[in-house]
């Protein structure tokens, strides 16, 4: 099968607040003052549609007075990456048939996979990035409660928030919103102390506590 | 299908129970002992790469792969079953050490009650106080003589804690509740958090009896009796969903294995998915697996140990056509039957004003209170109880971002934004473990439908609560938001209630029951030393057998248990292959 025209999300470093991303081989790109744009090469979505999801992730966790958001964050590389591999294709689910439509408490019965439920999420958003933020809130309002809109939340959350391998918290500025270390060997010394004050460690990433690169899932599972 | 040369000994999965077993019988015997597992290998050093959020809390990478089977779950036998497509309520591990490996290690011994559940509440309130269709019944055997297995157990693992009765003497700041006890715990309790530090002060301060949670999460380094050595635990808040990467929370791969591998009489065989326990005239002859390549082999085997946790154990012996399924309709046959899930509920969600550093800590770093364990409920509308507690696991961003106070009613956008921020590191809970009563309603059979990957039927549930456990709950929040203030939060987030059973609110893993323990063959699956009544040659370890689920968390009973009936094999089935009982 002939490999559809692989697409870039040209990012300006300007908005991309973290100091690293890392690209498609895992390498640590390090984005200097003079760097003006960074070409993220794009493993799911099309260039149009990673703009799109961009700037839904960015009402969702917006970048605002309280601090950067899934802008900064890099949350729509997170995002294109986890679609792109086995989870994308419902690795983590049981997915047998036949379905069909239970009670809540029984879970999500749906059949479609993460990737189907993002490109009919994408149907739903169809110009959505050349909204004014206002018009673009109550666009997403409407669809709050679809599964698109829960996962998207949801995926946005981790994209702010997970180790920086994966993609998102790009130079870990989630992790230095919300005072959050990193993995870490030991807080043997500290666990105990520091009662009701701030104990704010540098952040590390999984990488840099343990001293060599660790593969994510996404690259792993097939 | 190809013959495999026989071994004495099979063992059906590599968790606790199982490789218990398997360390008793190499250790005592030159029996040729192959333990299979249908995951893969584990061991200590492969856990520091996958300090990993996403890839193990979240997609559950050291979880049975739900695509390959899963269970199907009804509220009632009006209703029907579908399956829980992702993983919610409970968490089944894989490969050696099992769900062992990502537990959070809090090690509770039942109490003296638990044993006579049924004696106790009709000596006390009368029969007519029992939930209608309650089968809640006294086990075969009582506290003492499960208390010298679980010491025992204890020392295995290297449980920290502080005794509360020490061979009937009550010490304060332990937990007083306990039934006697002949030795102290192995190790000393773990260092406090702040949050749990909080709840300890609060709760003494209100009249109740705070005590360190028993934590197999050992707090200074330990030498078990076996020889095996272990670390103190580093607080590093990768206990649950992970196994430990400096082998302090005692796991099978760091408190077993090292004993094992050093056997030529054991081997462990990883990716055997065991399809049938086959049987002829009343015997066990072996076990049909699936193996690593995909080809399906039979393993002739003299004693088999079904050790595969509650759901699978229940599972293999419905495929495999050993006893009867239990029928609620007719009340006819046992397996299947009593099944309960440990009731689990976050009580309190508690916002407090100042920082809690709450990404450090272990799975069990933490406080209990047994006060609402020995409730009287003269005037109460349920006869249960349970343990308020508070756990410090080391809480990691994706799963806690985003929990605001109940004044704020965003969940997306800068509002919500902000108060999730502000609160992030504020937020901690109080929580509660509880009693599920056993019901006739609730029960496991073979799904009709959906299959596993091998074309075998899922395990189906049937499963809700009763009033009984939605009352208990009520009560319990209640006390849970007083604690909660009186540990000086702002606001607090009660929990609305329980409803219906839910497959997608996370609970833990504590399912009990299918295979139950009696006194007799008319009425249980296995006898007071875990033996098949009807296959004597077959031995079924863990949470399966328990007629139903106390409060408190089931491990190091069943690895009391799994010792107790390795004592019996060792002692008296080898010399006289028989019922023990």
């Amino acid at each position: 099968m002939p490999r559809p025209r692989r697409h870039f999300l040209t990012l300006a470093a300007t908005t991309l607040g973290g100091l690293l991303v890392y690209t498609l081989d895992r390498k640590a790109a390090r984005l200097h003052a003079q760097t003006s744009t960074l070409r993220v090469p794009l493993r799911f979505f099309t260039e149009e549609g990673a703009l799109t999801i961009a700037a839904a992730a960015a009402r969702i966790f917006p970048s605002d007075e309280s601090g950067p958001g899934a802008n900064e964050a890099g949350v729509v590389i997170y995002i294109d990456r986890q679609l792109a591999s086995a989870y994308g294709r419902d690795h983590y689910r049981y997915t047998q048939p036949p379905f069909e439509e239970g009670v809540a408490e029984q879970g999500w019965q749906g059949k479609e996979t993460p990737r189907e439920i993002y490109r009919a999420g994408l149907k739903l958003l169809g110009g959505f990035q050349t909204l004014s933020a206002a018009d673009q809130d109550s666009r997403l309002k409407q669809i709050e409660n679809t599964v698109f809109f829960s996962l998207l939340r949801t995926h946005t959350i981790e994209g702010m928030f997970c180790d920086p391998m994966h993609g998102g918290n790009a130079g870990m500025i989630g992790w230095q919103m919300i005072g959050f270390p990193g993995p870490r060997m030991s807080y043997f010394d500290e666990v105990d102390r520091h009662y009701g004050t701030a104990f704010r460690p540098k952040p590390s990433s999984l990488a840099q506590m343990l001293g060599h690169p660790v593969a994510p899932g996404e690259d792993t599972e097939t | 299908m190809k013959t495999l040369p026989p071994v004495d000994v099979a063992i059906v999965g590599g968790g606790w129970t199982g490789l218990t077993m398997a360390k008793q019988l190499a250790t005592r015997t030159s029996l040729k002992i192959l333990a299979l597992e249908r995951g893969g290998p584990h061991e200590t050093r492969d856990y520091l790469d996958n300090m990993d959020e996403l890839d193990y809390a979240v997609r559950l990478r050291t979880m049975q792969p739900i695509r390959d089977e899963t269970v199907t779950l009804r509220h009632s036998a009006r209703d029907r079953a579908l399956p829980i497509r992702q993983y919610g309520s409970f968490l089944p591990g894989t490969g050696v050490g099992g769900s062992g490996e990502h537990w959070s290690g809090i090690s509770y011994r039942y109490y003296p009650n638990d044993f006579r559940r049924l004696s106790h509440l009709v000596e006390k309130y009368g029969r007519a106080r029992l939930p209608e269709d309650c089968t809640v019944r006294d086990w075969p055997i009582s506290y003492e003589d499960l208390e010298p297995y679980y010491d025992r157990a204890e020392r295995l693992m290297g449980i920290s804690g502080k005794a509360g009765n020490l061979r009937g003497k009550k010490i304060d700041g332990g937990n007083i509740f306990e039934g006697p006890r002949q030795s102290e715990y192995p190790t000393p309790p773990m260092k406090l958090p702040y949050l749990a530090a909080l709840f300890r002060e609060a709760t003494h301060s209100l009249g109740y009896h705070p005590f360190p949670l028993p934590a197999a999460t050992t707090s200074v380094p330990y030498t078990n009796p076996d020889g095996i050595a272990r670390a103190g635990c580093a607080y590093c808040g990768y206990c649950e969903r992970f196994g430990c990467m400096i082998g302090a929370k005692a796991q099978p791969t760091n408190t077993l294995m090292p004993v094992l591998s050093r056997r030529n009489n054991f081997e462990m065989r990883t990716g055997a998915w065991v399809r049938r326990l086959v049987v002829e005239g009343g015997r066990v002859r072996g076990v049909r697996y699936m193996d690593v390549n995909g080809y399906e082999v039979f393993q002739p085997a003299d004693l088999v140990f079904l050790a595969s946790w509650t759901l699978n154990n229940t599972r293999l012996l419905l495929l495999s056509g050993i006893g009867q399924p239990y029928d609620p309709e007719t009340g006819k046959g046992l397996v299947g039957s009593h099944l309960t899930h440990q009731v689990s509920v976050p009580a309190a969600t508690l916002f407090f004003e100042k920082p809690l550093n709450a990404f450090m800590g272990a799975g069990s770093a933490g406080v209990a209170i047994g006060d609402f364990d020995f409730l009287d409920h003269k005037d109460l509308d349920f006869v249960s109880g349970g343990a308020l507690y508070t756990v410090c696991y080391g809480t990691r961003p994706i799963a806690n971002f985003g929990v605001v106070p109940p004044s704020v009613h965003a969940r997306w956008g800068s509002e919500w934004k902000k108060a999730a921020l502000h609160n992030y590191d504020c937020t901690g809970l109080v929580r509660f473990y509880g009693e599920h009563l056993a019901y006739r309603g609730n029960y496991m059979d073979l799904d009709p439908v959906y299959k596993d990957r091998y074309g075998d039927p899922l395990l189906r549930l049937t499963l809700d609560w009763r009033d009984n456990e939605r009352h208990m709950v009520r009560l319990i929040t209640s006390r849970a938001v007083q604690v909660g203030r009186a540990m000086g939060a702002g606001e607090i987030l009660a929990f609305p209630g329980l409803k219906r059973y839910q497959a997608t609110r996370y609970q833990g893993t504590h399912i009990q029951g299918g295979t139950i323990v009696g006194a007799n063959e008319t009425d249980s699956v296995v006898n007071m030393y875990l033996q098949h009544w009807r296959a004597p040659n077959l031995f079924v370890l863990g949470a399966s057998a328990f007629p139903q689920n106390p409060s408190s968390n089931p491990t190091l009973t069943a690895v009391a248990l799994a010792f107790r009936a390795a004592d019996a094999v060792v002692q008296r089935y080898l010399k006289h292959p028989g019922l023990l009982a």
